[in-house]
């Protein structure tokens, strides 16, 4: 782990932004997340690491009811965001998903000009009065998004000609631009070269000082230089919980020390 | 040797083929299948192929030029007077046609052998009562020199056939020995199956496209003749339809095309918003189950006969809409009108699009609606802000297919809509297409050099053309706009 860019570790920060709390997740009839307990800082990245189908993306999308879209998933346990529980029926999942914006795996920018795809959002949501400030705010997310210099001259082409990395991007100030208070990233770099994952990992980590941002990754390294707490998953169980620098060079478990060293998983 | 014996024999020939090839191909390597190039089967396949493929072309071949061959030489006994003008030698030939087919039942019947139809001459025996007596009955009595013909025109015939047995008999034999001959443990049998693969669907291909460019010949020949007969910029100019049969009359494609256009798109309103929203429904909202069981009872309709739907729109949309809408309102008293038609050809086109809509919808990725609901859209601003749009294209291509469905539609607007010719607003008065039209010129007693008949002919390429520029703006459209998700 010689060659992990080393980001700020000290976490002064203790409050919690979102806290879990016994979250059970079925499938139909697969248990899929057994009793996560989890507390997720505030302008903080947390890692969610793990082999695959260990539960970290299901419990990621727990976190914003993305679940919701699927019909055979079940979710029980509490979920507060800033104390509030999202699961509570008076909470409209479509205003939470306003707060907790998401980006995906793969780059799915909207079949539209690169102008509309940042302007999605802000517009279902009513957040601006006229143009000018709905320019305003595309502007300010492709630049919180690192993409504006590359676009500012044509944001009337469409988002799906961009190249991957530029699209992943778009896509994170897509999500921007709703000014969330926590960003969920479902592995955003593994469709993305490495130059491309550079930037990306370079922008998560000027996100986090407005933002909460949890990333699932497959990739240690990339945990390790982007996070400041990491989870590791296995088999459905949060194992283990701390700080990027003690999971990676001290686990307590010696599943996630397994892990880590390339035993398992 | 008639044709469909000659066809069996082929055939058996062919399957013979199969087996003697497949057991030569694993007799050459003694018995071990692995040593093969290919399949044991493939070697079989060629030898079937070379057996059957020239034979059968062959055959078609001469089926097709065989004819065209004996009538020029009856012709041309004709002397060059005749032969000369169209007419009186088409006459002839189907004369000759005639007689000589009267004179195969003649023979059939009789049982008379070749010598004895060889001596039968005109002028001696009453041939006309003769053929009478075997079901053939001929106008007037027999012109010697067309009787003399007539059996000219026999022998060539039955000398053709023969000819042809022979030859394909032979073709086939050839083919057989030729594959059999090469078959050996090395030949690419896998190869030559592959070729005829091809070819056999560049011909099917080729058949589709083939006769899409003969329908448009014949009916851009008549027009062309309809055109030598009557103005062509008063017929696509003219504002009056009135065909008279004693000749002086009015063919003016505006009252026809503007009841076309009426109708298609009092039907394009109907099925449009419903067709969409069914689709929207059954792709996005309804649970799988309930899915399975509304959509194909949507296409359902789809496989109704036209004519069931006219009848609907005889007995019960015309009256409906007459006796509840238009006389209530003074709108006028017809029970066949554009908005019976209309509304008829609607419901007709509503699974046609419902159908291609619901195919595009479902093609749009899920991560495009993982994105929007990602973003706090709720389900109808992500159908309607990112959903259709991403589809639209299909879905306008879905549309102007209906379009053009509803424009060429026949039977309903026929049963529905009436056959008075008139240019008008008001949606509850009879008016009639360019389909309708085209029907009843050709209905009836008709002679096929009368503009008051090639006229349909005109209508029909006129139609050609609308629909066929309407579905290449569709399939443009389709491409130009066509999506690139990854």
């Amino acid at each position: 782990m010689n060659d992990m860019r080393i980001v700020e570790r000290d976490v002064d920060i203790t409050e919690n932004k979102i806290t879990a709390r016994g979250v059970q997740v079925y499938y139909g009839t697969n248990h899929a997340l057994k009793d996560v307990d989890v507390d997720i800082l505030d302008k903080t990245v947390t890692a969610f690491i793990g082999p695959s189908g260990c539960g970290k993306s299901t419990f990621l999308r727990c976190l914003n009811r993305m679940n919701d879209t699927v019909a055979s998933a079940r979710v029980e346990g509490k979920i507060l965001l800033e104390g509030e529980d999202i699961y509570d029926p008076k909470v409209d999942p479509v205003q939470l998903r306003a707060k907790v914006g998401m980006v995906f795996q793969k780059p799915n920018p909207f079949p539209k000009s690169i102008y509309d795809n940042v302007a999605y959002g802000p517009k279902i949501h009513g957040l601006t009065r006229n143009k000018a400030e709905l320019d305003e705010i595309v502007e300010k997310s492709l630049r919180r998004a690192a993409i504006w210099n590359e676009v500012k001259d044509r944001l009337d082409a469409s988002g799906t000609g961009l190249s991957g990395g530029q699209q992943q991007r778009l896509c994170i100030a897509r999500a921007v631009a709703t000014n969330p208070e926590v960003l969920l990233m479902d592995e955003p770099c593994s469709a993305l070269d490495p130059i491309a994952t550079a930037q990306v990992e370079e922008l998560i980590d000027e996100l986090r000082a407005e933002y909460s941002v949890v990333i699932v990754t497959h990739s240690m390294q990339q945990a390790a230089r982007v996070s400041q707490k990491t989870a590791f998953f296995h088999l459905g169980h949060l194992v283990e919980y701390g700080e990027t620098g003690q999971i990676f060079t001290n686990p307590q478990d010696p599943r996630t020390e397994s892990y880590i060293t390339g035993r398992i998983g | 040797m008639s044709v469909g014996i000659l066809t069996l024999i082929v055939l058996a020939l062919a399957v013979v083929g199969f087996f003697v090839g497949r057991s030569r191909a694993m007799s050459s390597v003694g018995g071990d299948a692995r040593k093969l190039h290919s399949l044991p089967g493939y070697y079989g396949q060629t030898v079937s192929l070379f057996t059957a493929v020239p034979a059968f072309a062959l055959m078609a071949l001469w089926l097709f030029v065989q004819p065209m061959v004996i009538d020029a030489r009856i012709v041309g006994q004709l002397g060059p007077q005749i032969a000369e003008d169209a007419t009186a030698s088409k006459l002839a030939m189907e004369d000759v046609s005639r007689i000589a087919s009267g004179l195969d039942a003649l023979q059939a019947a009789r049982g008379m052998t070749n010598e004895e139809m060889r001596d039968m001459r005109a002028d001696f025996s009453d041939i006309r009562g003769r053929l009478a007596e075997v079901g053939v009955a001929l106008g007037s009595e027999v012109n010697p020199q067309i009787f003399e013909m007539a059996k000219d025109y026999r022998i060539m015939q039955a000398r053709g056939a023969m000819m042809m047995s022979v030859l394909v008999l032979a073709a086939a034999a050839a083919g057989f020995v030729v594959a059999l001959r090469r078959i050996h443990g090395e030949f690419r049998a896998r190869n030559v199956s592959e070729t005829f693969v091809r070819w056999l669907l560049i011909a099917s291909a080729g058949v589709a496209i083939l006769t899409t460019i003969g329908i448009v010949m014949s009916l851009m020949s008549e027009t062309i003749r309809f055109f030598g007969m009557y103005p062509i910029a008063d017929f696509f100019l003219g504002f009056t339809w009135n065909p008279q049969f004693r000749g002086g009359s009015d063919l003016g494609l505006i009252p026809l095309l503007w009841g076309t256009l009426y109708i298609s798109f009092v039907s394009m309103v109907v099925a449009v918003p419903i067709g969409i929203f069914a689709a929207i429904y059954t792709a996005e909202y309804a649970p799988p189950k309930v899915r399975a069981v509304v959509k194909p009872v949507i296409e359902l309709i789809a496989g109704i006969p036209t004519v069931v739907f006219g009848l609907f729109a005889l007995v019960t949309v015309g009256p409906f809409l007459r006796d509840y809408i238009a006389m209530p309102l003074g709108l006028g008293n017809s029970g066949s009108s554009v908005m019976t038609a209309g509304l008829v050809i609607g419901v007709l086109n509503i699974p046609f699009i419902s159908s291609l809509t619901d195919d595009i919808i479902n093609a749009v990725p899920q991560s495009m609606r993982d994105g929007s609901y990602g973003l706090g859209a709720t389900k109808s601003e992500t159908i309607r802000k990112v959903v259709l749009p991403a589809a639209l294209p299909g879905i306008v291509g879905a549309i102007l297919l209906a379009a053009s469905r509803a424009i060429g539609e026949t039977m309903i607007v026929t049963m529905g809509a009436g056959a008075a010719a008139k240019l008008g607003l008001n949606p509850f008065e009879a008016m009639t297409t360019i389909t309708v039209k085209i029907v009843s010129q050709l209905t009836g007693d008709i002679a096929f050099d009368a503009p008051e008949t090639l006229v349909a002919f005109a209508l029909g390429m006129t139609l050609f053309v609308i629909t066929l520029c309407l579905n290449i703006f569709a399939l443009w459209i389709v491409r130009k706009y066509r999506e690139q998700y990854e």
